[in-house]
Order: structure tokens, then C-alpha cells, then sequence
């Protein structure tokens, strides 16, 4: 029983270590390029670690009004972040967690985890955290539907939320060429945009009260709690390059009870997607400019359209 | 094989919706035009992959007349028209695109349910054609019926034919004949609408039709 279960466990602390060290480096690696990009040096790639480090080491300052929650939130949203890291499969299929949690338990990790945060952004009682955490909530009313749909449709096509199944179903040819699943990476690559908070939707590098949503929210946090905070939003970044990668590029997943070289082959082919994956961000964030607050209502709810119109296409479709 | 070659039907048949909505989406009156152009290219595509499919070559023709008047001429001479009117400013929707997408769900959905009933026996192929093409058509009705401005009406007008062509090509044994008379009679209309659009202008100083309402002594 035990040693049945045993590969299936190693593979899991193995992928929960991975991403955990994996995402500050492809934090470094967008802003690296983005850097390029725009003919500036850049910091080098390993600095956010280094940050992360130093803010660990530093004192964390409180707001003398702060609630419980402020405190606690910080390591709620990185667990609630981590595990739902966990659960994405990477380099392999055969996850131990993969059985109990599915596409929807991400969607719901992740929507916990932002609901904490938009609290803590309103316990302070500062008008910029309360302006933050209205506008993560009015982004999060259509990018969670929109999300919803995207399930609905790989949930269809393939006949089950789980992300192991999900990923075996498209690498089969049974999935023939869909209209579907290309609306629903459309809205994908949307909603990873306005939930990561990058540049079209909120900008991760500014702090002009104008334009920021994320970093509002965080605007009261020091030490050790904005590092954690910080570890976490590199986490949900991984976390959907992985989701896109597992779904619409699974090719070198390696598959439930292979061997050790096909579970290498698998790691080097996930580090080959994320770097294009964070490559093709950096571009295209370099090459568009920032949209007003009021814009992105109508950008997240094409999304939404997109994911609508892809499960309604599915009916006359030949599978169902 | 059978199942690619639906694939490629349905791929090319929903695309044809999706660019529908993005008719909708749009507010300005150039990018409208190019997007109605794409409407057309990608129907020429989707009745070439009808003529292939049913070894029918008076399709190709079809698929021709499509490419060349509702790709090219129309839209140019739509383009020139907006020019000389000096209307290239955005378009005043009547409701906002969030509710207008919404409606357009709603007309998508009703179209599939009322096709999928309707046609139960048919062959899976033109049973998809014909739901797909139902949705382009009242999508152009809507497309018509929330816009304000002469010139979007009549681009609305043009993507409801579209449609009647996409179903006539999924319909098996459609004559040429009856395709050239409605490829015809639509370019006709177009001159006409053109004419009448310069018309409205010189009568009103605006091709907004709220205008013509007022002018009737209706109230809104």
C-alpha cells in the first residue's frame, strides 16, 4: 500500500519544491526581458530572490490599527497560492493531490485567497487599500466567470475537471480541431493576464495611486509579510503559465508510472514552456500600453464572451 | 477523415460567429468595415470547405462572388462613402456593448435550440451549418437594430446576408442561378442604400436615423 503510494508522493514534494523555487526566477525572467526590451540592463536574474531574502530579514511594521486578519492574511494567501501551484500538473501527471482537487478547487483556492486579500486591503482603513480592493473585486466579477466557462469547456471536450485527465485527453488525437479550445485560450491567456495583474489590465512595477489594483492592496505591508505576499503573486504567475502549458501544450508531460528519464525530459520540457511563456509576456507587454480602469470591464468581459461563445459552439459539435 | 473534415466546418462556421461578435464589439466606423471584410473572407473560406465537402464546383463560385464583392467592393466603396460623409468618428450605440454581447449570447443559444430541434434528423453536418448560420443572421439583425448610425446599419444588413448564404451553402442542391440573383440583388440594394444614405445626409445634415424619428414628431 505504502510503497504503491510512495512515487505518486515523491513526484508531489518534488513539484511542490519546483515551483516554489522555480517562480521568483521567472519573476526575474519577465522583468529581465522587459528590461532588454526596452535597451535598459535590467536587474540580474537571480534578484528577486535576493529581494525576497532581504525583506525575510527585515522587521515588519504593522499599522497600530491592524486587525488579526491583517496579520494572518499574508500566509493564508500563500498557502491557499501554494497549493494550488501543487495541483497544476507540470512535468507529470501522476500527482498524488491531483486525485482529491480539480480545475474547480484551483479556481477556489484562488478565489479565497483573493477575497482574503481584498479584506486585508480594507483592514487598515487607508483610501488606497479600500480603492485596491474595490477594484480586484470588480475585476474578479468577470474574470472568475470567465474562468468558470473556460472549466465548462475543457470540462466538455475532454469529460472530466481533473487536470491529469485533462492533459492525457489532449495528447490523444481524439481532440481533433476545435473552435472551442482556441476561444477558450484566448480567454485563458486573458483572465491570466487581469488576475496576475499585468501591464494591460494594472501595472506590477508602478505606484501611481491612479493606476494600481494589486499593489494597493499591499501598499500596508513590510518584512516578512509583503515577502510572503510577494513569493505568492510569483506563485499565481507560475501557476497559470503551468495551467496553460498543461492544457494547450501538454506534449512531454511526463505520464503516471514512468521511468526517471521521462520524468527529466519532462522537467527540461516544462523549464523550455515556461521560458517562452514569460518570453511571450514580456513582449507583449512591452508592446502595449497600459488601458484606463474603466477599459477593463469591456477587455475581461470579451473574455467572458469568448468563453460563453466556446461552450455554446459545443453543442452542435460531434462529440456531444 | 470524417471527423476533420466536420472539424474544419464547424471550425470555420464558428469562427464565422465569433467574427460576428466582434461586428458588434466594435465602435468605431473604419475598424467596423474591416472587420466585416474578414466577416466575408472567412465565408468565402467556410463555402469553399461546403464545395469541397459536397463535390460541388458551383460553389467555388459562390465562394468567388463572396470574396470579391462583400470583401473587396463593398467594403471599399463603404470606406469612400464614410469618407466623403466625414463620419469617421466612433458610432453612438443605443445600449452599451456589455448588454448588446449579453443579447447576443441569448440570440446565439436560441438559434442552436431552435436548430437542433427542428432539424433532428438531418445529416450532423448541415445540421451545424444551419444553427451557425440562424445565429449569424439574427446576430445581424441585432447588429441593426442597436446601432444608430445609417452606415453600421447597413454593414449589419450585409452580415445578415451572410448568412443566408453560409445556410444556402450547407443546404445541399442550391442552384447557381438563385446565388447569383441574390449576390446581384444585394449589390443592388447596397447602391440603393448608398443612394439614400446621401440622400438622409443632404435632408438632414446627419446619417443618424434618431433624426428621422424626431423629424416624424416621435418621442424617445
Amino acid at each position: 500500500m505504502i510503497s504503491a503510494l510512495l512515487p505518486g508522493l515523491l513526484i508531489q514534494g518534488a513539484q511542490m519544491l519546483v515551483v516554489l523555487l522555480l517562480s521568483p526566477l521567472l519573476t526575474g525572467f519577465v522583468r529581465k526581458v522587459k528590461a532588454r526590451l526596452l535597451r535598459r540592463q535590467g536587474p540580474p536574474l537571480l534578484q528577486h530572490y535576493r529581494d525576497l531574502l532581504r525583506l525575510l530579514r527585515k522587521e515588519a511594521v504593522v499599522a497600530e490599527n491592524a486587525s488579526w486578519l491583517f496579520r494572518a492574511t499574508p500566509y493564508m494567501i500563500f498557502a491557499a497560492t501554494w497549493v494550488a501551484a501543487a495541483l497544476v500538473p507540470t512535468f507529470a501527471t501522476g500527482l498524488l493531490f491531483s486525485w482529491s482537487a480539480d480545475l474547480i478547487a484551483i479556481i477556489a483556492l484562488l478565489g479565497s485567497a483573493r477575497f482574503f486579500l481584498a479584506l486585508a486591503g480594507m483592514d487598515v482603513g487607508t483610501s488606497f487599500g479600500g480603492i485596491g480592493s474595490s477594484r480586484e473585486v470588480m475585476i474578479a466579477s468577470l474574470a472568475e466567470p470567465a474562468m468558470i466557462m473556460i472549466v465548462f469547456i475543457l470540462a466538455l471536450i475532454a469529460g472530466s475537471t481533473q487536470l491529469s485527465t485533462v492533459a492525457a485527453f489532449m495528447q490523444t488525437p481524439a481532440v481533433g480541431l476545435r473552435v472551442s479550445l482556441g476561444m477558450a485560450l484566448f480567454a485563458l491567456l486573458m483572465v491570466a493576464i487581469a488576475e496576475n495583474a499585468r501591464i494591460p489590465v494594472d501595472n506590477p512595477a508602478t505606484h501611481l495611486e491612479l493606476t494600481m489594483v494589486h499593489e494597493a492592496m499591499v501598499l500596508e505591508y513590510s518584512g516578512r509579510h509583503l515577502a510572503v505576499l510577494e513569493l505568492a503573486a510569483s506563485l499565481k504567475l507560475l501557476l497559470y503559465l503551468s495551467l496553460i502549458a498543461c492544457v494547450f501544450v501538454p506534449w512531454g508531460l511526463a505520464p503516471a508510472g514512468a521511468g526517471w528519464a521521462t520524468h527529466i525530459l519532462g522537467g527540461a520540457a516544462y523549464v523550455g514552456k515556461l521560458f517562452f511563456g514569460g518570453f511571450m509576456l514580456a513582449v507583449f507587454e512591452t508592446s502595449i500600453a497600459k488601458m484606463r480602469v474603466f477599459r477593463v470591464p469591456d477587455f475581461l468581459g470579451a473574455g467572458l464572451m469568448l468563453g460563453l461563445l466556446g461552450t455554446l459552439l459545443l453543442f452542435v459539435s460531434r462529440s456531444l | 477523415m470524417e471527423g476533420l473534415v466536420f472539424d474544419i466546418a464547424h471550425l470555420l462556421a464558428g469562427s464565422l460567429v465569433l467574427v460576428s461578435f466582434m461586428m458588434l464589439y466594435q465602435d468605431r466606423l473604419y475598424s467596423l468595415l474591416n472587420v466585416f471584410a474578414f466577416h466575408a473572407v472567412v465565408l468565402s473560406l467556410s463555402v469553399a470547405w461546403q464545395a469541397y465537402i459536397q463535390d460541388a464546383p458551383h460553389l467555388y463560385v459562390t465562394a468567388v462572388i463572396a470574396l470579391i464583392f462583400k470583401a473587396i467592393i463593398i467594403p471599399l466603396s463603404l470606406h469612400r462613402i464614410i469618407a466623403r460623409l466625414g463620419i469617421h468618428r466612433e458610432i453612438e450605440t443605443v445600449v452599451g456593448v456589455g448588454p448588446t454581447m449579453l443579447a447576443g449570447m441569448g440570440l446565439v443559444a436560441l438559434s442552436l435550440v431552435v436548430m437542433l430541434r427542428a432539424t433532428a434528423e438531418a445529416d450532423p453536418l448541415a445540421r451545424e451549418d444551419l444553427a451557425f448560420a440562424l445565429s449569424v443572421l439574427l446576430l445581424g439583425l441585432l447588429m441593426m437594430v442597436t446601432r444608430r448610425n445609417a452606415v453600421s446599419q447597413v454593414v449589419g444588413f450585409m452580415s445578415l446576408e451572410n448568412g443566408l448564404i453560409l445556410a444556402a451553402a450547407g443546404a445541399k442542391g442550391m442552384p447557381l442561378v438563385v446565388e447569383i440573383s441574390v449576390a446581384f440583388s444585394v449589390l443592388i440594394a447596397f447602391i440603393v442604400i448608398g443612394i439614400f444614405l446621401f440622400r438622409i445626409r443632404e435632408r438632414f445634415d446627419t446619417v443618424d436615423v434618431q433624426t428621422l424619428d424626431r423629424f416624424r414628431g416621435e418621442k424617445r
